[in-house]
């Protein structure tokens, strides 16, 4: 019978450090196991004392690829603290970011961190001389993500507008104009993008698990709501600690969680399954053409979800940009904030899925007690489960090691994990 | 590729990443328009990141991330050994970043109360230079794409670098933003090293000085000035650590 050995040490192409081993012995499954191995980074501690325009601007660089995500479940959770409501504009410019930072992100997961391993490539760079079309095509849809962020929110990666109380100005009209051109044109690149992805062989693997991720009334979900599941929960934000359940294990830098089972996932693949409905027509399409309707249990088509969330993303960015075009000039974008003792909640659906903030103030606007639950660290159990599944499923079809090598480090990246938060 | 009838160098490139949040190295990824000619300029033999395959020979190391933790600073000596180029790329690899806020704290005390009776390994936050020699430190947070691209070229072109002598507040008023103190905003820029173009203050939102002290700044003359203006000491206590950039800046 056969023997499976795999055995890596700080997987390559995914965010942060993380270890993967699988022992099969005898055509049985002795070990799969998916081990955080990244330097802890104490971020809650950090954020004790810190004044609430600090805690916003500290949160972002707890991740480099999603910052304005953190910064907007940051600033969420401050202003239901304080108790401010931000202007209708500004809640607009934030959900720009939002999308901005969505397409930057997805675009780079799907093309430089998952899609070599489907076109047999180890990288990307590879990729350059193999198909230029298709990195051409790669590199300016993910600067696109890039420009709506900076014109959003001042920067893409730690955004500098996004304040306590709104964002701190209108983006400039010219500015907004070229990127509502850019997003109509980046509609046709997409098309290649979808052929593309439409040849790709993504592995046969199902494994039953809980999808969770906020649910929209009438908007697919970005920025706050309540917490829902395809097991049937449905919490409101404040909540969270019901969904989380966060729990230290022996080995891992990161925590794990549950809900109703040993394990859930979160991410593009569990919005899609929760508000498949939500989504405008083309996006439904183009997840119908690719195989994807909900519940889907394959976490291979998270991948396919990060595309589908990119046509859906791109569609309500020119919405978004044609309503702020339509804003009178000198509208307020920031509202009134003093500091003021109490707790606040925020959460908001980032890349990689859900992601929870909740801070607790002083009377002088300093935090004292903090708590942030990542969405990485909330799939760390569920890609943990999901590797053992995995591995018993092809040792029955036969793989070697390398094949289980690459099928295994494969699972992880669908996952688009980012470790670096998840030991934040 | 020739310039000037020069054959300019393709270096060896390695990126490593440390405690941080891969945020800078993702910089290097950006810049799409430029990002093919970036990547002819040089060769990159190892980038976790964004590649498989990974080679041991390389002239220069790019190190991201600050050293928190044994094993990392046995690796960084290991590639200190390896590379005959060291560059600490962004903040938390030139001064620690905001990791560095983890050393006003007890160790044991910040363990027991992020993971309970689970404690991890960790050590006080070091920046690059405090482990091995650094020869080159790129600040910001994240790094300028813009200023990496510059600082590459002279590389290439074996032209010697320096970083500007003037501060932030130069760069901000020559994209003719109206001044954030003068609006009553905290903003350290008349302090702090430019070459970033002043994205913050830009924003709409005051400099927080993550590229650390500018070559000629009079830090406690702009102190003073900013103690005139009514700013509370402990905001501009904050502000200065916040990077842990301004250690040893400031009495």
């Amino acid at each position: 019978m056969s023997t499976v050995r795999v055995d890596i040490h700080k997987l390559t192409r995914v965010e942060g450090h993380g270890d993967i081993g699988v022992l099969v012995e005898d055509g049985k499954l002795k070990e799969a196991s998916w081990e955080i191995v990244e330097t802890p980074r104490y971020f809650e501690v950090m954020l004790k004392g810190k004044h609430y325009t600090s805690a916003a601007v500290l949160t972002s660089r707890i991740c480099g690829i999603c910052s304005i995500g953190h910064t907007l479940a940051s600033l969420r959770a401050t202003e239901h603290a304080l108790g401010v409501e931000i202007p209708r504009v500004a809640r607009k410019l934030r959900l720009l970011a939002k999308h901005g930072e969505t397409l930057q992100s997805h675009y780079l997961h799907l093309f430089f961190l998952a899609v070599p391993d489907f076109l047999g490539a180890p990288s990307a760079i590879a990729l350059i001389e193999a198909d230029p079309e298709l990195v051409g095509v790669a590199a300016r849809l993910k600067r696109l993500g890039n420009t709506i962020s900076e014109v959003a929110a001042g920067r893409m990666t730690h955004p500098v507008s996004l304040l306590v109380g709104g964002v701190a100005k209108m983006p400039e009209r010219t500015r907004l104009a070229e990127i509502k051109a850019e997003l109509e044109a980046s509609l046709e690149l997409v098309k290649k993008v979808i052929e593309t992805f439409a040849t790709l062989e993504i592995p046969e693997f199902a494994r039953e698990t809980e999808f969770v991720s906020l649910g929209g009334t009438e908007d697919y979900p970005w920025i706050g709501g309540r917490i829902v599941s395809t097991d049937g929960v449905d919490l409101a934000e404040a909540d969270y600690l019901q969904a989380t359940n966060e729990y230290c294990t022996d080995g891992n830098t990161s925590k794990w969680t549950k809900l109703s089972r040993e394990s859930y996932a979160v991410g593009a693949l569990a919005r899609l399954n929760n508000n498949f409905d939500k989504l405008t027509e083309r996006a439904r399409q183009v997840a119908r053409d690719l195989g994807l309707t909900p519940v889907n249990h394959n976490p291979f088509m998270n991948n396919i979800a990060q595309l589908v969330e990119c046509v859906h993303v791109t569609e309500d960015a020119i919405r978004l940009v044609e309503e702020l075009l339509d804003e009178p000039k000198g509208i307020e974008t920031m509202a009134p904030v003093e500091a003021s003792a109490g707790r606040g909640v925020g959460a908001a659906e980032v890349p990689r899925g859900i992601l929870f903030h909740d801070y607790e103030y002083d009377e002088s606007g300093r935090i004292v007690r903090a708590n942030c639950i990542i969405p990485t660290t909330q799939n760390n159990a569920n890609i943990h489960h999901d590797l053992g599944a995995l591995v018993e499923e092809y040792v029955k079809r036969g793989a070697n090691d390398e094949q289980m090598e690459l099928l295994c480090s494969m699972l992880v990246r669908a996952y688009d994990p980012c470790i670096s938060c998840s030991v934040h | 590729m020739q310039y000037l009838g020069i054959q300019p160098k393709r270096p060896k490139i390695a990126v490593f990443d440390f405690t941080g949040c891969e945020g800078c190295e993702l910089q290097l990824a950006n810049k799409e328009e430029t990002l093919v000619d970036f990547l002819a300029a040089v060769e990159v033999v190892a980038f976790r990141e964004v590649m498989t395959d990974a080679g041991d020979d390389y002239e220069i190391a790019l190190i991201e991330g600050a050293i928190s933790r044994a094993d990392e600073e046995a690796l960084l000596r290991q590639i200190r050994d390896r590379a005959g180029v060291v560059v600490a790329l962004g903040t938390c690899a030139c001064y620690g970043g905001v990791n560095r806020l983890k050393n006003t704290f007890d160790l044991g005390e910040a363990n027991r109360e992020v993971y309970g009776d689970k404690p991890k390994e960790t050590s006080e936050v070091r920046a690059v230079g405090d482990v091995v020699e650094v020869d080159l430190a790129i600040p910001g947070c994240p790094v300028n794409k813009a200023e990496v691209e510059r600082i590459v070229q002279h590389v290439v072109l074996d032209v010697a670098f320096s970083f500007p002598a003037y501060p932030v507040c130069v760069e901000c008023k020559q994209r003719f933003n109206i001044c954030l103190v003068d609006r009553g905003q905290l903003c350290l820029g008349p302090i702090v090293q430019a070459g970033c173009d002043a994205p913050c203050p830009t924003g709409g939102r005051g400099c927080w000085g993550c590229r650390g002290p500018a070559r000629d700044a009079n830090v406690p003359e702009y102190l003073s000035a900013l103690k005139e203006k009514g700013f509370g000491e402990d905001e501009v206590r904050e502000r200065l650590g916040f990077f842990g950039a301004f250690e040893g800046a400031v009495g």
